[in-house]
Formats: structure tokens, C-alpha cells, sequence
């Protein structure tokens, strides 16, 4: 592409218990970053004003659906957009309620970073709790704490140290590899995208400033070559009676031309001719890039297989032990047969074992009740009906991760980590 | 930093694996084709994705035959030069066979009609995903869209109760007769949109514009004035200069004073803009969630 201005993008989620502020943070991010247009705003103070609220009910500008409007919840993601000139941004507001889990596990696994609410007056609860685990478990590189609905309780600092002393003490448990902490008002705007008066003696900076200064260069793996293939290209046409290109998207390291590589499961090895694209060849393929490879040999490539350097290869196994996020309201069936979506692979599997399920609260590894219903988060082991070529989640979000599909229903039950 | 890649870059990306795995996972798919910009977009990423080989997708154009007469010149132009076959759902024929009935009234439009010749449409041709240029930064409901978005046999949407989707793991599977929607852009703003236009120089029709047209002024925009449109009692017709934002139906879709000629001028005038591109369509005037109803019954 020629464009040489455009920027950085940044993704990121909200989580945190029902009414805890996640859509009206959105809504003012976006409403003072001026990123709201004037019918939009028409439209929202009209509602506003027809529910009988005197503020304007920001969460109105994502809460887009009748019956999110009617009950004040969010119900399902809503993906909201802007831009500053330093970054554009993708937002995903989700739901706070238990019932909807789902829909927030949905908004953050495509996330950077997630920003996790609590209600100032209320601290940490089991909602709060819940979304951290999956956002841990869910490898987001970033997660910022906002202690909202500072206005409600004098913009006190000793409750928001409380707030941060408790989080803290909870997070030393869990994977996080940055946590920061913003007192914010989300109604009135305080510390969101400039600093508060109110809160002198908070000396960090405002959550915009974080969202647009934050490092996300090396949120992809660059070092592990993987490249699943999703079709194969042959045009049979008079221009290009012969090629043959392997299409797919870049899910770890450094593709090039040259490079030996090694195809999966078959084990052929081959070098690559040329990475190509409908601009041009590239001396260069990385994540999250789409191209089409093509290798010096005839060998027999298809979808689900993957691209790998000869030296780095991925585990290919039928036995994949990982961390489950139970999504359906059906508990899984014993011994039931699923479909399992992974890469661009499928195949079927049966869950052997649950070995623990998680406590939300204590982290605990509950080995004697090992019942799982929906939300529940468990570690299981399941079996393939052939090898998938995996990695660990914490290596490679791409490779590392797996859906499970009810073969009755055609419904995505599950969401799978692997360890 | 050397590996990492620019917005437009990275969107289209996403884009092209998107189509790629709507390729890989259905039987039947097609493009649904308006002749508005974020169709023809679409269209480009797919010309990209399966690059050196033709589109392995057909066009289906819904055609309310109340229609800009430059949209569909240029929809010929474009399925001639892809070698694409060009599928027509007529909602003429839908009225003419009494599956609808015609709209009466001032404020009447096809708008709606287009859901039954859709759905129609794709049964009669067993199509089983149906690929749009729908994006979430359009509207409020259409912010809740998946990227596979699951429809029922009768061609629903139900909000309320959508499959999660997680990752990039699109799960495309469904029973007989059911079919998905698919929206590779859903990550597009109107701004991105216009900018890889702009970057990727991609023909789009002359509607974009600033143009010297007949129009009537009607609820704060200039409506193109046609054999289609009844005037109301002391609306007049004048000459302006105006150009659209979007493309649809010529009898609800309102264009705006510019003098904007030129890609460069349009994508400045729209990072100006201080309504939505869709601010001017009467059909999401209707009601407070006109969009998200008309999406239930199977709207695009
Ligand atoms: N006083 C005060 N009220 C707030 C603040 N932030 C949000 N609220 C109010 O809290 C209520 C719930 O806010 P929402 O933004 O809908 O909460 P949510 O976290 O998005 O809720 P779910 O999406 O349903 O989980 C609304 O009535 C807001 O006006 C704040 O900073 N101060
Ligand atoms: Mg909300």
C-alpha cells in the first residue's frame, strides 16, 4: 500500500460486572474525543430524555439493540471505532452479566488489552473476578484496572488504594504481564481523556493518554514460523496454466523467500519459490499478513495443513490437554462427541477427562466436584479422531487455540486454551 | 518497527482471510452487490484474495428497479471486466408475482420489499452464505454483527442469542436451509473505506461525486428526483451540486451540497463530516431500531 500516514491499530475490550460503567466509559471516550456524530448524538439525548434521565445516558451509544435499551444492560458485543492522530482503535464494549459471558469471552480474544471495571463503592466481585481469570487465560497482553464511579465516593484516594490493594492481591495469582490502575469517572469524565481536578492526588496519566502511548509492537510471535493454509489457489487459466499457491495467513514468525520449509502433517520438505500477493511478490511474510505461498516442488498441500521451518516444528498430537471456558447453557455430555475447530483444521473429539475445574473467587483447583455448567472454567484433556499440529496458547494465540463445536446443534459451545 | 503493519494494512488483511475461509467453508456463496462503494470494496478484497485465480463468487444485485441509472451501469461494467455471473433478485417480480405488496403513500419506498426477494433469492439459487459490506461503524445494530452471522430458515437474525465467536475460529456449520451472512469489513470505518479507495485507486461509481442533478429538498437533504419520487404538495425541483454517501434506493437515499470532485476532496469533506453517512437515509428514520428490525426479518 502507498499511504504512508496511516497509523497503528490498537484493539481492545472492556470487562467488569453489570453496571460497573463499561458502556458509558465508551461512550465518553468517544463523546470527548469527539468521535460522535450529531445525529448520533440527537438520537441518544432523545432516548435519554424519553426514559426520563436528566444526564445524558452515554451507554445508549453502544447499548444499540431494543432489548439492551429497555433493560439498561448490554447484552451482546458491541464494536465501537476512533481514531486520535497517534492511533485508530477497535473497541469491544461487552456485557457485564454472568448470562452473557460468553458474548464477553467473544469481544476478548481478539483484544490487546483489556480494561477491567469496578465500581468504586463496591470493589471486587465474582463478575470482576471472572473476567480477569479469562483475560488471563486469554493471554491479553494489556490490562488496565479503572476504579470508576469515583463521583460517588468523594474522589477518596484511600478507597481507590483499597480497590488497587485488593486487585493487586488477587492478580499475583494470574498471568498478567502489564497491570495498571486509572480512578475514573466515567459520567463525568475524569481522568478518561484528560486528568481530573478532582483527583489530584492521582499523578498517573489519563486512560487515553495510556490507550494511545502503550507498547503493542510485540504482541504477535515472530519466531515461530507457522503458516496454516486455508485454500489453495489454481487459476487453470491461460495466463496461469500451471500455478499453484498455498493461501493462508501468517500465524508466527518470519516467512521468505528461499527459506527451506517443511509441510505438516505430510513431512515433505520443499523451499519457498515466492510469497506473493495481488500487488506483487513480498521479500517478506510476518503476522498478521495474508498471502499465498508457493513452494519449488509438486508436493500435495490442502487445507488444514501448515507451513513450518524444517528446525521449528509444532507438536502433532491427538491427546491436547487445555484450559476450557464452558460457553454453553447445556453442560458438555458425557463421553459426547465434538467438533474441534483449530487453525484451519477439524476434526472430532471426545473430552476424556475434566482434571480440575477452576474456583472463581479463590483460584482454587477443585478436583472433587468436577460438574461443569456454563461460565465454568476447567482443565481438561480430550482425544482427536486424528493429530492436530498445536502449539501452547502462551506461545502463540493462533496455534494455541481451539473452539469446540456440538455436532446436534452446529452451536460453538466452548473456547479452548491449549497448555 | 519493521514487523508491523498499518491499519489499512492489517484491516485488509483480515479481510482476505475472511473470504478466504467463507470459500473454504460453503458451497454456494455470493457477493451481495449494490453497486455502492463498500460492496465494490468488498468486491476488490476478493479479486485480491484468490489472485491469480477469477472470484469464485457470484454477484447478486437485489434490484428494486428504483435505482440510480449510473449504479448499474457501472455493476455491468464491473461483472464484465471480473467475469463474474451476475445473479438479479427483482422485487418488480416479487410484486408482479404478489409475494409484496407495493408501498402507497408520499413517503413510500422498496426498501423493505428487498428482504422477501432477498431471501427468495437465495433460497431459489440454494446460495448458503451471502457476503455483505455491511460494517459495524454504520449503524447501532449493525455493531452487534459477527463477522459469520448465523441465519435461520427463515432468513432471521435473533440478536438476542448469537454464537459466540472467538478468535479467528469462524464456525460456519448449519443445517439445511439455514444460510450466514458474511461481513468481511466489518472492521471498516466509512474513513477506512474511503481511504483504501483513495490508496488503492478502485473505480467507483460517479454518484460519489459532486454532480449537477435534479433534486428535491426533503427532511434536511436533497432527494434525487426521478419518475420514482412523488413531490409533495410545495416541494419544487431544483438544479444543485451535490453527491451521495451512500448508495441505495434512489427514493430514499439523500445527497448533500459539495463541491468535492475528486477522491482526495471527498475523503477531506468526510473527515469533516458532523453526521453519519447513513444520517441521510429515511429508511433508519422509521423508528429508534428501524435497523435492527429490519435485520430480524432478514435484511441485509
Ligand atoms: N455516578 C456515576 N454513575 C455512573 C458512572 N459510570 C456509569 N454510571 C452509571 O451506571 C449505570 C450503568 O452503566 P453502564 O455503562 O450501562 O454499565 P455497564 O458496565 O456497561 O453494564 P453492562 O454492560 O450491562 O454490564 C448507568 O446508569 C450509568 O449512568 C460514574 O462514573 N459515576
Ligand atoms: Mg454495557
Amino acid at each position: 500500500m502507498h499511504n504512508q500516514q496511516q497509523t497503528e491499530l490498537l484493539r481492545f475490550t472492556t470487562a467488569g460486572s453489570v453496571d460497573d460503567g463499561k458502556s458509558t466509559l465508551i461512550g465518553r471516550l468517544l463523546y470527548d474525543s469527539k468521535s460522535i456524530f450529531e445525529d448520533q448524538l440527537e438520537a441518544v439525548k432523545l432516548s435519554s430524555r424519553k426514559k426520563g434521565l436528566e444526564h445524558v445516558e452515554l451507554a445508549l451509544l453502544t447499548d444499540g439493540l431494543r432489548d439492551e435499551r429497555e433493560q439498561g444492560i448490554t447484552i451482546d458485543v458491541a464494536y465501537r471505532y476512533f481514531a486520535t492522530p497517534r492511533r485508530k482503535f477497535i473497541i469491544a464494549d461487552t456485557p457485564g452479566h454472568i448470562q452473557y459471558t460468553r458474548n464477553m469471552v467473544t469481544g476478548a480474544t481478539t483484544a490487546n488489552l483489556a480494561l477491567i471495571l469496578v465500581d468504586a463503592r463496591h470493589g471486587m466481585i465474582e463478575q470482576t473476578c471472572r473476567h480477569s481469570i479469562i483475560a488471563s487465560l486469554l493471554q491479553i497482553p494489556h490490562l488496565i484496572l479503572c476504579v470508576n464511579k469515583m463521583d460517588l465516593v468523594d474522589y477518596s484516594e484511600e478507597v481507590y488504594d483499597q480497590v488497587v490493594r485488593n486487585f493487586r492481591s488477587f492478580a499475583s495469582k494470574l498471568d498478567i504481564k502489564d497491570l495498571r490502575f486509572i480512578p475514573i469517572s466515567a459520567l463525568h469524565g475524569d481522568n478518561v481523556v484528560s486528568k481530573s481536578k478532582n483527583m489530584p492526588w492521582y499523578e498517573g496519566p489519563s486512560l487515553l493518554y495510556t490507550l494511545e502511548t502503550i507498547h503493542i509492537g510485540s504482541d504477535h510471535n515472530f519466531i515461530d514460523c507457522r503458516f496454516p493454509v486455508q485454500t489453495v489457489i489454481r487459476p487453470h487459466s491461460v495466463d496461469y496454466p500451471d500455478y499453484r499457491g498455498y493461501a493462508g495467513r501468517v500465524s508466527g514468525g518470519i516467512f521468505k523467500p528461499g527459506d527451506e520449509v517443511m509441510v505438516l502433517p505430510s513431512g515433505f520438505q520443499s523451499k519457498i519459490q515466492s510469497i506473493d500477493t495481488c500487488d506483487g511478490a513480498v521479500s517478506e511474510a510476518f503476522p498478521p499478513m495474508s498471502v499465498t505461498i508457493r513452494l519449488e516442488d509438486d508436493i500435495d498441500v490442502s487445507r488444514g495443513d501448515m507451513i513450518v521451518r524444517v528446525n521449528n516444528r509444532p507438536q502433532l498430537t491427538q491427546d491436547i490437554d487445555f484450559m476450557m471456558c464452558w460457553l454453553h447453557h447445556l453442560p458438555p455430555r458425557p463421553r459426547a462427541k465434538y467438533i474441534v475447530r483449530h487453525t484451519t483444521n477439524e476434526a472430532k473429539a471426545i473430552i476424556k477427562e475434566v482434571q480440575y475445574k477452576m474456583d472463581i473467587n479463590t483460584l482454587h483447583r477443585n478436583t472433587q466436584d468436577k460438574n461443569l455448567g456454563m461460565n465454568d472454567i476447567a482443565r481438561v484433556r480430550m482425544r482427536t479422531t486424528h493429530p492436530l499440529l498445536i502449539d501452547p496458547y502462551r506461545k502463540n494465540r493462533n496455534t494455541g487455540s481451539l473452539i469446540l463445536i456440538d455436532e446436534a446443534t452446529n452451536e460453538t459451545v466452548a473456547a479452548g486454551m491449549i497448555i | 518497527m519493521k514487523y508491523s503493519l498499518k491499519h489499512l494494512e492489517e484491516l485488509e488483511a483480515e479481510a482476505i482471510y475472511v473470504l478466504r475461509e467463507v470459500y473454504a467453508q460453503f458451497e454456494n456463496p455470493v457477493i451481495l452487490f449494490s453497486g455502492g462503494k463498500d460492496s465494490i470494496t468488498v468486491t476488490h478484497l476478493a479479486k485480491k484474495a484468490f489472485w491469480p485465480a477469477k472470484i469464485p463468487f457470484s454477484l447478486l444485485h437485489v434490484d428494486t428497479g428504483h435505482n440510480f441509472p449510473e449504479a448499474i451501469e457501472f455493476r455491468d461494467r464491473l461483472v464484465e471486466s471480473l467475469g463474474a455471473r451476475l445473479i438479479v433478485g427483482s422485487v418488480q417480480q416479487s410484486i408482479d408475482e404478489g409475494r409484496v405488496l407495493e408501498e402507497k403513500g408520499l413517503n413510500a419506498s422498496r426498501n423493505i420489499l428487498q428482504t422477501t426477494t432477498l431471501l427468495d433469492t437465495i433460497e431459489k439459487h440454494q446460495i448458503d452464505c451471502a457476503i455483505g459490506g455491511g460494517r459495524r461503524d454504520e449503524e447501532k445494530a449493525r455493531a452487534k454483527e459477527r463477522f459469520f452471522s448465523h441465519r435461520d430458515e427463515f432468513g432471521q437474525w435473533d440478536p438476542k442469542n448469537q454464537r459466540p465467536e472467538l478468535w479467528n475460529l469462524f464456525n460456519g456449520k448449519k443445517n439445511m436451509g439455514e444460510h450466514f451472512r458474511v461481513f468481511p469489513i466489518s472492521n471498516w470505518t466509512e474513513m477506512d473505506v474511503w481511504e483504501y479507495i483513495m490508496d488503492q485507486e478502485i473505480e467507483i461509481p460517479s454518484i460519489y461525486f459532486a454532480h449537477e442533478r435534479e433534486v428535491v429538498k426533503r427532511q434536511n437533504s436533497w432527494l434525487p428526483y426521478s419518475e420514482f419520487l412523488q413531490l409533495k404538495p410545495g416541494e419544487e425541483v431544483m438544479r444543485k451540486t451535490v453527491r451521495f454517501r451512500t448508495l441505495g434506493d434512489i427514493t430514499i437515499t439523500g445527497g448533500i451540497e459539495s463541491n468535492a470532485t475528486t477522491l482526495e476532496q471527498v475523503v477531506a469533506e468526510v473527515a469533516a463530516a458532523r453526521e453519519t453517512e447513513r444520517g441521510n437515509r429515511a429508511d433508519d428514520k422509521r423508528s429508534e431500531t428501524a435497523m435492527e428490525d429490519r435485520k430480524k426479518e432478514g435484511y441485509f
